[in-house]
């Protein structure tokens, strides 16, 4: 609490003649009370100031007379050349000061104009030329990814080998741990699920069948992809996101090194050869997560394990595997497109890592049933 | 090189005309026309938020003009497919306004990255040929740290090292003595005025430091905020003394403006 009551701030205008009077009274404090105004607010400046009752004051003053000035300059046009500067007679010095420093740069006019409200059929046809340009930029990019891999295939691309090796390291076994505990997880959920049916038709072992071809077919790269895109996806759309932020890949350009070859490459490469692995690897947690249920509910690993092998064919083995090369290739651009194209700040790239990642997970999920709906067909 | 006495006049090294540049519907500026000549140090100069690092990306075709072409030599840079610049940006170093290192790569392997992939130097051979670069700028010892662990400044002066790694002939440098301190800046100085005599550098600098605009720059232009467009162009000490542009002068006199300082400074 000030120990000092305060006055409450007023303005007044008074309009005598041709003159404009703005008396201002009272303490203009941000902590204090809302200033009154009285008469009504006129659309010329005042040609002089009256301070004879104004207490203490902070930036709300000068805000309130500046705010008043810089709504009069508005309707003039942008560029009307020079305005009359306005009269500051009558302010006390130390307000004066900050009153000149404040004026004297004219509103950049230019920068506060807002475009005219849009119809709604405007900000249709608006979005929709988004949209189409958003598809335009996908198509683009992952035909500069294509390009990229036939100059890495002729032996042109040019990238670090070291980022390769990195990139592979951190997409294949520094994910193993999460991998392992979600698709192990996974198998053991199918397995109580599907025991709770197969039980009531003393079909248990066939739990074993389930869990091999779910885990095989669908769950174990569909759970990896999922695991993938909101790992390795997302540290692709942050790190180019704020290596462009900082000007890294402009720098990149200037000294002739193809971006597409230098950063996309190794990424996509690493991705596209670790995801197979790691899904052959989901696979298999998955089907020990259900092997271990199994032992629970009676049916011996040894059993369970040939039940399985019998299960599986090797097409349907193989189903999975092919897909996750697509998987791996779909997250790695998101990722990297959406990194490559964010804007130039750290907000930026966070919204560029969520719709990497959204996008991925979306692709992988829509691609799948595409897939699914192909074998099908295919009768696989 | 071997005839001194021929060929007065330099060749003139980039030509810029009726440049305009824009971000969608914002002009930025319109209509520039300038040169720069061979081992000319030219100054990009003007009020912040004006336009200058925006006419350097257009100069290292990292935008594309809006109208207007940019000339290196007698080749049209603008008329250039941007895939088929390699010729040209072999020839640029460029330091952004940030230092712009790559953050994944210690200072050294900045500075290496481009002379691998660029020379057939032996591994010793770049690492000494990193050193020299990086004492140049002050930074010697400073090989294995990564730019997250060096101040801005510091990063600004690994950027110029790495800017020179090719030993460029026209070196591009965003406002590179902002946030140095004196006596870095001074060395910067000494550094810009070096690499000209001795490589034959043309140098465009960004900057608004004044002391170091008279000290170095032969030649400038000023881009003007109120009209935009170019102000004037030309050395900044006669600029100073006798432009015509009252924004250009305040400008060079850190807007200390009166007919009095003009009789006393000529
Ligand atoms: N990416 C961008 N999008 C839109 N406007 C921009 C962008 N970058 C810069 N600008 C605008 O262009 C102008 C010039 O910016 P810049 O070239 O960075 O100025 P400076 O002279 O300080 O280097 C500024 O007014 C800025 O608002
Ligand atoms: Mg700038």
């Amino acid at each position: 609490m000030p120990s000092k009551a305060t006055t409450p701030a007023c303005a007044i205008w008074t309009q005598t003649g041709g003159r404009l009077l703005l008396d201002l009274s009272g303490d203009w404090l941000s902590g204090g009370s809302i200033p009154e105004i009285r008469g009504k607010t006129p659309d010329q400046a005042p040609t002089r100031y009256s301070t004879e009752n104004l207490g203490e004051f902070d930036s709300t003053l000068p805000a309130f007379i500046l705010a008043h000035l810089r709504s009069l300059e508005k309707p003039m046009g942008g560029d009307a050349g020079e305005q009359p500067k306005p009269s500051l007679e009558g302010l006390p010095p130390n307000l004066l000061g900050l009153m000149e420093l404040a004026l004297a740069v004219p509103e950049e006019s230019d920068a506060r104009a807002k475009p005219a409200k849009p119809s709604e059929i405007r900000k249709l046809g608006k979005r929709s030329l988004a949209v189409w340009a958003s598809i335009l930029s996908v198509a683009e990019f992952t035909g500069q990814s294509m390009l990229a891999l036939g100059r890495f295939f002729i032996g042109r691309a040019r990238f670090r080998s070291q980022d390769f090796w990195v990139t592979l390291q951190d997409c294949g076994a520094a994910a193993l741990p999460i991998v392992t505990l979600i698709n192990f997880l996974i198998g053991s959920i199918l397995a109580f699920v599907g025991n709770v049916q197969l039980a009531s038709f003393g079909a248990s072992l066939y739990v074993a069948d389930l869990v091999a071809i779910a885990m095989v077919r669908e769950m174990g790269v569909v759970m990896t992809a999922i695991i993938m895109s909101g790992r390795t996806g997302a540290a692709f759309a942050a790190h180019l996101g704020s290596m462009n932020a900082n000007q890294e890949i402009d720098a990149l350009r200037t000294f002739g090194f193809n971006p597409f070859d230098f950063l996309v490459l190794p990424r996509l490469l690493a991705l596209v050869l670790m995801m197979p692995i790691l899904t052959l690897y989901a696979n298999l947690v998955g089907i020990l997560g259900g092997m271990l249920v199994g032992a629970a509910v009676g049916i011996p690993p040894l059993l369970y394990w040939n039940e399985t092998l019998a299960a599986l064919s090797l097409t349907t083995a193989s189903l999975g595997v092919i897909k996750s090369f697509f998987f791996g290739a779909i997250i790695a651009t998101s990722g990297c497109l959406q990194g490559m194209r964010s804007g130039n700040s750290s907000a930026a790239v966070g919204q560029a890592t969520t719709r990497a990642v959204v996008a991925s997970i979306t692709a992988v999920i829509v691609l799948d049933s595409g897939f699914a709906a192909i074998f099908t067909v295919l009768d696989i | 090189m071997s005839d001194p006495q021929a060929n007065p006049a330099p060749p003139t090294k980039i030509t810029v005309r009726d440049l305009t540049m824009t971000y969608g519907a914002f002009v930025v500026m319109r209509d520039l026309n300038f040169e720069i000549v061979e081992k000319d140090i030219f100054v990009i100069m003007g009020p912040s938020g004006c336009g200058k690092s925006t006419l350097l990306r257009h100069l290292i075709g990292l935008q594309e003009p809006t109208k207007g072409t940019i000339l290196y030599g007698d080749e049209d840079f603008t008329a250039t497919d941007p895939s088929e610049r390699t010729g040209f940006i072999r020839r640029f170093g460029v330091m952004y306004q940030t230092g712009a290192l790559w953050s994944s790569l210690t200072l050294a392997e900045n500075i290496a990255l481009p002379l691998e992939e660029y020379s057939k130097l032996t591994p010793k051979a770049i690492r000494d040929l990193v050193s020299y670069k990086l004492s140049l700028v002050g930074l010697s010892g400073y090989e294995d740290y990564y730019p997250a662990q060096i101040s801005g400044g510091m990063n600004k002066r690994a950027g110029i090292a790495r800017a020179m790694a090719l030993d460029p002939e026209i070196l591009f440098l965003d406002e590179p003595g902002a946030g140095l301190d004196p006596l870095s800046s001074r060395r910067l100085d000494d550094l810009i005025l070096s690499l000209r005599d001795s490589l034959g550098s043309t140098v465009v600098i960004v900057t608004h430091e004044l002391a170091s605009i008279f000290a170095i720059a032969n030649n400038s232009i000023f881009l003007d905020t109120a009209t935009r467009t170019q102000g004037a162009t030309g050395n900044p000490v006669e600029l100073r003394d006798h432009s015509e542009n009252p924004a250009v002068r305040l400008f060079l006199r850190r807007g200390e403006d009166s007919e009095l300082a003009t009789s006393n400074l000529s």
